[in-house]
């Protein structure tokens, strides 16, 4: 046997000049689960597309239990034996159909299985399957009528009925509970002493403590770092993921005077604990956790898209309670959203129509739109924003990322307001564009309070004056953004159970 | 060169054909140029161009209308109804019916998004309950004066002249009774529905709402609302298709209107292509509505026979269909 199940070695692939995987060298042994931490836009689902076979690989090779590896599409690497489960399930599953004919499904689709079904024997195979897993459902229940994490499990059962040499699973507990979860850890743990090799893509902290026997950090289309000594240095892995070159900040970090948002013991959830925060005036708060820290559901409970379980919010020492987006709004609380193109693009509309969306009053008389005005504002942000385009009229598809997120921003420092949140602002954003957000993020400060939620430590040092770590549905450290003690930041992200987690906050 | 001749011919290219079939029928037939020849092309494309501006503003917000067809025979018979059975007056039938039309396009945007039943189930579902609901007060049968009422009683009530003038007053217009006033109200709602569509902040919302319900969720912008307001104007044209129906046939006809629904959905459609818009635009609308009036009026004067008429405004709308959305979608580059 191959000492490896798979090994990728100087592995380079571009889109058009974007470089997102600049030689990846990694393997994966048998009976081992290995997990692969990285940011957003590190470049982990390439690597993951390009050994599942939907992007071929522009330079590096492939070994597959010392074979070299080459698949020409996704059904090849699962015919040779790599087998992906996917972020969204339900690529995986068949919602309207029965939970026995999803794990037979690659069976129906064989040639020659028949023309008829035969339910019961189906069943019976089905049924055998799902018990050598461990699964406990019925197999006649629709799968759409399943839980996520039943789905989920029934999605890596078919996968598992190939008999693969690798496992793919991508964030696989990213909308699962903890004891779902759980459920999934051991179907894992069955796996690794069943010999299969698995590569286990999270950023989430608790998973990767479950079950990780190794860790692989990517971080800017590089592995920046391997762990596997046992015990594993969690805080380190986190640290090569998120990086800490030390910017040179250029701005010094403000107090702000009165607070703007008030939290008072606020529950996202029954079980977190309650969180307490401020912003000031004219103070720019990074809000910084991985994924599940709960800074989703803080932004949509400010913002007026869920309630919160309990709690209080203030907005100007005055009650605030959001039932809705407008009312967020009419209180002055803007918020520009993360996935700017599923969340916030208008791709039917041009720059200028995109950017004043929310304000089409203000350019209004009797209702009637005036393109003129509308144009020359749209101008004017452009200009202050630095956005690169031949014309506000341009179609917002012609714009690179970058530009497309400043028009995004834009559209919400257009008016004054009292609380800006901004979440995950630099996503799919280069380097330049990030700047040229950033700074004028801070000259726009002043009367008002800024949230910016993201998951980079770097963004958050080169942004905020106050950086505020979640976790678990509830804050876990305060640092000011003055000689801030980075180890102290990582150790609250990664949620360790270090003498610090009982003094910070 | 190539890219901008395709652009040219994707923004032009349907009013150039359309001014081709202009001249072609000039030239080929006795009498296709002359204004009363124009005026038939516009009152045959009246009706269901008045039906095609209300599903637009369906198809604008991502949403699709096919009970218009069902609304506007139900206008017709509703106004039968009220004048000679009830012997309203003609002020009551026609609020009536535009209440009615109204009422069932609050009803469609309320199941599209209230009860979230997909929009084309749910108009389907309203389609087949009008078409029922119609007919059961007269127990099917078409509604005219001096019809039997049972038991020896005979509907007394007449169509008054002032309902009979919406469908059938000629206006005039260089020309002794040129233009039927049917023309005029569908040339009024055009204009009315291209400004709102086109220049109004209301109108660029329900846009925004199509092309991205969730960013203009988002920016606090009311979907839901703007959603509600697209089916009932849907509703309200179609009653006043039904209307004018009703006044120019004179009485309750339960077996007219039949081919309204997929005349004006083709028409809407047939709009995309207009300009390159490859979206959903009230002078697209206009224009595709036109387009098959004129092409059907220059085929009739050229002897071709009636039962050709549904084959060639299928053509047409397949033909306006892959321009729209191969065309446009190789300019912008096979984007989403």
């Amino acid at each position: 046997m191959p000492a490896h199940a798979l090994e990728v070695t100087d592995l380079v692939k571009s889109f058009g000049k974007n470089r997102v995987l600049r030689g990846i060298d990694l393997s994966l042994d048998y009976g081992s689960v290995t997990v692969l931490m990285g940011a957003n836009g590190a470049g982990k689902s390439t690597l993951v597309k390009v050994i599942c076979g939907y992007h071929a690989a522009d330079e590096g090779s492939l070994a597959l239990a010392g074979q070299a590896f080459s698949p020409v599409n996704a059904s090849d690497a699962i015919d040779k034996g790599v087998v992906t489960v996917h972020q969204s399930i339900d690529d995986g599953v068949i919602p309207d159909l029965d939970v026995a004919n999803n794990l037979m499904l690659d069976r129906l689709a064989t040639k020659g299985s028949g023309f008829f079904v035969r339910e019961t024997k189906l069943r019976q195979e089905a049924q055998r399957l799902a018990d050598s897993m461990g699964i406990d459902v019925d197999m006649k229940s629709r799968v759409a009528n399943l839980s996520v994490a039943d789905r989920q499990m029934i999605a890596i059962a078919r996968a598992m009925a190939r008999k693969p040499e690798v496992l793919i699973l991508d964030e696989p507990t990213s909308s699962l509970s903890a004891t779902e979860a759980n459920r999934l850890f051991t179907l894992i743990d069955r796996l690794r002493d069943a010999g299969v090799a698995v590569l286990y893509i999270s950023h989430r902290m608790s998973d990767i403590r479950r079950i990780a026997d190794r860790i692989l950090c990517m971080r800017d289309g590089a592995i920046s770092g391997v762990f596997e000594q046992s015990p594993l240095d969690y805080e380190a892995a986190v640290t090569a993921m998120l990086g800490h070159r030390m910017n040179e900040v250029d701005f010094s970090a403000q107090g702000g005077s009165e607070p703007v948002l008030e939290l008072k013991a606020l529950k996202l959830t029954p079980t977190a604990a309650p969180i307490d925060l401020d912003a000031r005036d004219g103070e720019v708060v990074a809000i910084i956790g991985l994924l599940g820290s709960g800074k989703s559901q803080l932004v949509e409970v400010i913002y007026g898209i869920s309630q919160a379980h309990s709690g209080e919010m203030r907005i100007d020492g005055k009650p605030y309670k959001p039932e809705s987006v407008q009312q967020a709004v009419q209180r002055g609380v803007f918020m520009s959203p993360k996935d700017r193109g599923t969340n916030a693009v208008v791709p039917a509309f041009d720059i200028s129509n995109n950017m004043t969306l929310p304000f089409f009053s203000n350019f209004s008389t009797a209702s009637f739109l005036r393109g003129k005005r509308l144009r020359a504002r749209t101008s004017e942000m452009n200009t202050q924003l630095g956005v690169v385009c031949q014309s506000e009229a341009d179609a917002i598809g012609t714009l690179s990322g970058g530009n497309q997120q400043k028009v995004m921003i834009a559209r919400w420092l257009m008016e004054p307001c009292r609380l800006l949140l901004l979440d995950e602002p630099f996503q799919g954003v280069d380097i330049g564009a990030r700047r040229d957000i950033g700074k004028h993020i801070r000259a726009s400060a002043n009367g008002r309070a800024t949230l910016v939620f993201m998951a980079e430590i770097d963004e958050a040092i080169e942004i905020a004056d106050r950086i505020v770590v979640m976790t678990e549905g509830s804050i876990k450290g305060e640092h000011l953004n003055q000689n801030i003690d980075l180890a102290a930041l990582i150790s609250d992200i990664s949620g360790s159970e270090s003498m610090r987690s009982g003094q910070s906050l | 060169m190539n890219e901008r001749w395709l652009d040219f011919s994707i923004k032009y290219g349907f009013l150039i054909l359309l001014i081709g079939l202009i001249i072609f029928f000039s030239l080929a037939t006795n009498g296709f140029s002359n204004p009363r020849s124009a005026v038939f092309v516009l009152q045959s494309v009246a009706i269901t161009g008045i039906l095609a501006l209300g599903v637009t503003c369906t198809l604008v917000v991502d949403g699709f209308d096919l009970s218009i067809g069902a609304v506007a025979t139900s206008a017709l018979m509703l106004s039968a109804y009220s004048m000679v059975i009830l012997e309203q007056s003609a002020t009551v039938a026609v609020l009536l019916c535009l209440f009615m039309g109204a009422f069932v396009g609050l009803i469609n945007g309320l199941l599209i998004v209230r009860f979230k039943v997909p929009d084309l189930l749910a108009t389907l579902g309203m389609m087949f309950l009008l078409i029922g609901v119609q007919r059961i007060p007269t127990q099917g049968n078409s509604i005219a004066t001096g019809m039997s009422l049972g038991k020896g009683v005979v509907a007394e009530g007449t169509f008054s002249k002032a309902f009979l003038w919406i469908g059938r007053h000629r206006f005039d217009v260089v020309i002794e009774r040129l233009l039927p006033m049917p023309v005029v109200i569908f040339l009024v709602i055009a204009v009315l529905i291209w400004l709102f569509l086109g220049f109004t902040r209301h109108g660029r919302m329900m846009y925004a709402i199509g092309s991205n319900e969730r960013a203009a969720e988002l920016v606090g912008v009311h979907v839901n609302r703007y959603k509600i307001a697209a089916y009932m104007i849907s509703g309200v044209t179609a009653s006043i298709g039904g209307i004018l129906l009703a006044a120019r046939l004179g009485r309750g006809d339960i077996a007219s209107g039949n081919n309204l629904l997929l005349d004006s959905v083709a028409a809407a459609l047939i709009g995309f292509a207009v300009l390159g818009a490859a979206r959903p635009n009230a002078f697209g609308t206009a224009i595709g509505a036109l387009f098959v009036g004129i092409l059907l009026q220059g085929m009739t004067m050229m002897n071709a026979p009636y039962y050709t008429q549904d084959f060639v405004k299928g053509v047409v709308l397949v033909a306006a269909l892959v321009f729209t959305f191969y065309l446009s979608s190789r300019r912008t580059g096979a984007g989403r």
